[in-house]
């Protein structure tokens, strides 16, 4: 009884501050309703015993990308009547589009196919049970080859986002190997004739 | 208790407010990267919820690559997007038609 009440709550969470998210005019606000939706997800995680996936979200998510996106937001200097310019125009097509999805994906998903009749609700782990270390064991043997890729992937993020954002600004003394390589003798070197009588 | 189907339907839920938000948003660029991560989320939370009910790891594993890779996604589309308003001096995704698509 109390897992459900905590799913109903962290579900309504999860729905109320999602939808907040797309009709907010704000976007620091919209951001911060979508900090609330990863907070309640992780909870709806938590709920289904993956703890260190619900943690993951929490510190990778809320912690590291949210606020890369609002540093990006409060950084671009946006002007907010400008951006809801269009909305009304598209909340239809929008609002038809997405019911016809969440009604189909019901229809498939509900309780005639996935219900608890059919599929029978697992017993929870026991309390020595550590999900990090089944999660660990299962990533570092069977998926060690991707697991290198996905950290080889992240390094290749960092030098893009870093070579994509940072200004080419000639702050340092490094030199242009296009104009170094024009050099001639005569830019640089002067012969003086200085005589004999003075040496 | 709660069955499978419910945590299904949150996540289909979530699903159609991200499509809705790439729909509706058509001012702001940075609203669409936040739409796309929502989307992720709640393939995210049915992969948990398939693996917690069939006793399988392996749909906990692809939902830390699917991070790992939202992560990269997030940092180089918000790179591009700084770029871009440097550029252009809008994040407007109807103003974004340089290549006439």
């Amino acid at each position: 009884m109390i897992k459900q009440s905590i799913f109903y709550f962290f579900s309504f969470l999860a729905i109320s501050s999602g939808s907040m998210v797309i009709i907010s005019r704000n976007s620091v606000r919209a951001l911060l309703f979508l900090v609330v939706t990863f907070v309640s997800t992780a909870g709806l995680w938590m709920l289904l015993e993956s703890e260190f996936l619900s943690i993951t979200l929490i510190l990778v998510y809320v912690g590291a990308v949210m606020v890369l996106f609002l540093f990006v937001v409060m950084m671009l200097d946006v002007e907010l009547a400008v951006i809801q310019e269009g909305f009304t125009r598209y909340l239809p097509v929008g609002l038809c589009a997405a019911v016809l999805i969440v009604v189909g994906l019901v229809y498939t998903v509900g309780p005639r196919n996935f219900g608890s009749e059919r599929i029978p609700i697992p017993l929870p782990h026991p309390a020595n049970f550590s999900h990090v270390e089944a999660l660990g064991v299962v990533l570092y043997t069977r998926f060690l080859y991707p697991f290198e890729l996905a950290g080889v992937l992240l390094l290749s993020a960092i030098v893009s986002a870093i070579s994509l954002a940072s200004r080419d600004r000639r702050e340092n003394k490094a030199l242009d190997p296009n104009q170094q390589i024009k050099v001639c003798k005569e830019d640089r070197l002067r012969l003086v004739n200085i005589g004999k009588n003075n040496l | 208790m709660i069955a499978l189907s419910d945590y299904l339907i949150v996540s289909a839920i979530l699903f159609g407010l991200g499509i809705a938000g790439i729909f509706i948003n058509r001012k702001n660029v940075i609203i669409l990267l936040m739409c796309i991560e929502l989307l992720l989320l709640s393939v995210s939370t049915n992969f948990v919820a398939f693996s917690r009910f069939s006793n399988d790891l392996m749909g906990q594993v692809f939902v830390f690559f699917i991070l790992t890779v939202a992560a990269a996604e997030a940092a180089i589309g918000l790179a591009i997007l700084i770029v871009l308003f440097r550029k252009k001096k809008t994040i407007d995704v109807e103003k974004m038609d340089l290549l006439k698509g």
